[in-house]
């Protein structure tokens, strides 16, 4: 974990230097100038930040969800911590994608929300999140928090697609890859970005996805203690 | 017995026990009734347009459901016939015999509710019949297939009212928004064949919460 640790901290960093220093200048010459694209000029630089933070938010509910798959299957309340802590800090990342993604939306489409089918995604995703910790603390024992809160992550991940590949094809948007994009309105966006744009965004992806990892180790560590304690306690 | 026989029983003791005691549905129609007129005295004889309509009619449903969809499960709990039913019937009986009458009730609610806008606002006139009768039906299967699950979850829980909504929301919306939508191009009297794509959200999404909540409906159940 020593390793997951240094390296997440290197390539943030790389990302946050790489991401905020290069200048952006219209005919890039070196690897070190980024081009302008148009409309976004110096705001294109929160793509390495909130493209990230947003993946690791879903990311975080994914592994919540595979945990609370784990339990059902083996009834080991193990898996529940790790369920539990994955969905905590995805939490946390989905609250930052938000309000990165706001700040964002204001300065380049004008408002802090506009409803598009990402934007509504993520609040989904948040009420989800907050649903999940609702039913938690509304649940006695602790095999029957398991129990249901894992069935309740699950039953939440089975709309997903709906809201992934569906909904952006109905509803018009702003993000790209929705209804109307010139580029095509695909899941996954063919990435308009040169090499050195695509290097920091890569490094940055995968940044935050190993800083996820190293957070949840320490949280279900902790967890197993709070866990132990609760135990001895009784 | 076999399975489809036990959910006819399992049915038909839902359906009886609610004759019996009137619980349910005389307080859901009530709780339209009374939303349904929150909204016109809100509204102070203004005539809202037809997106604003359609939304309302589906935000009444959504709470009047959300108000009575849990008692197939929290009237078990609270009489103790949890066990009994555990005891009695496999876990695709109970699950399918709750769905269904869920089903029927939601469909009843939302045939009320209608009803209750046809005769209220004069701007809500159905052009399109076979658009607006899919819509519900499809909506109210959907409606009950994501909440019976749900309503089992929290039949477990402390704080079984407010929680209900909280969790069935997220889980509800893609079917909320594509009802809003065909509601109201049946208001504007579109073409059948023009809504299609939104029908087929429609039935997958009835068709992976009904299959999916059948796979998860035996954690919840047994203990």
């Amino acid at each position: 974990m020593k390793a997951v640790k240094y390296l997440s901290i290197i390539l943030i960093t790389i990302v946050i230097i790489a991401g905020l220093c290069i200048p952006i200048v219209p005919e890039p010459k070196t690897l070190f100038e980024f081009p302008i694209i148009p409309g976004l000029e110096d705001k294109a630089r929160n793509i390495f930040f909130h493209v990230p933070v947003a993946w690791t938010a879903v990311l975080g509910f994914l592994m919540a969800l595979f945990y609370g798959f784990k339990y059902l299957q083996t009834r080991d309340l193990e898996y529940d911590i790790k369920s539990v802590s994955s969905a905590g800090i995805g939490m946390m990342f989905c609250l930052l994608a938000t309000v990165t993604g706001s700040i964002w939306a204001k300065f380049n489409w004008g408002s802090f929300w506009n409803w598009d089918p990402r934007e509504t995604s993520i609040f989904i995703l948040l009420m989800i999140y907050g649903a999940y910790f609702a039913l938690r603390s509304a649940l006695g024992s602790d095999e029957v928090r398991a129990r249901l809160s894992a069935v309740y992550a699950i039953l939440a991940g089975l709309t997903a697609p709906f809201f992934i590949f569906i909904m952006p094809r109905i509803v018009g948007g702003l993000h790209p890859g929705a209804k109307g994009d010139t580029s095509g309105s695909t899941p996954i966006t063919q990435l308009h970005m040169p090499i050195n744009m695509r290097f920091v965004f890569f490094t940055g992806l995968i940044g935050f996805s190993l800083f996820f990892i190293w957070l949840l180790n320490i949280r279900i560590r902790a967890a197993r203690v709070e866990y132990q304690l609760s135990i001895t306690e009784h | 017995m076999n399975s489809i026989a036990s959910i006819r029983a399992m049915v038909a003791k839902d359906v009886k026990s609610e004759l019996r005691t009137r619980y349910a549905l005389n307080a859901l129609l009530m709780f339209v009734v009374t939303s349904v007129a929150t909204i016109v005295f809100a509204l102070r004889g203004d005539e809202p347009n037809i997106e604003i309509l359609s939304g309302m009619f589906w935000v009444v449903i959504f709470f009047t459901a959300m108000a009575g969809l849990s008692r197939i499960f929290v009237s078990e709990e609270e009489r103790g016939t949890t066990l009994t039913l555990q005891l009695v019937a496999s876990p695709s009986v109970v699950y399918f015999g709750k769905l269904i009458f869920n089903s029927g009730l939601t469909l009843l609610l939302s045939s009320a509710v209608t009803l209750l806008y046809v005769v209220v606002f004069p701007t809500f006139v159905i052009k399109s019949m076979s658009i607006f009768a899919c819509t519900v039906i499809l909506g109210s299967l959907g409606f009950a297939s994501a909440a019976t699950l749900i309503a089992a979850i929290i039949s477990k829980a402390n704080t079984k009212g407010t929680l209900y909504p909280v969790l069935s929301f997220p889980i509800l919306i893609p079917l909320l928004m594509t009802v809003m939508k065909l509601t109201s191009s049946s208001l504007e009297g579109n073409l059948f064949t023009a809504v299609l794509g939104e029908f087929q959200i429609l039935v997958s999404y009835v068709l992976v919460l009904t299959a999916g909540s059948h796979l998860l409906f035996d954690h919840v159940w047994k203990d």
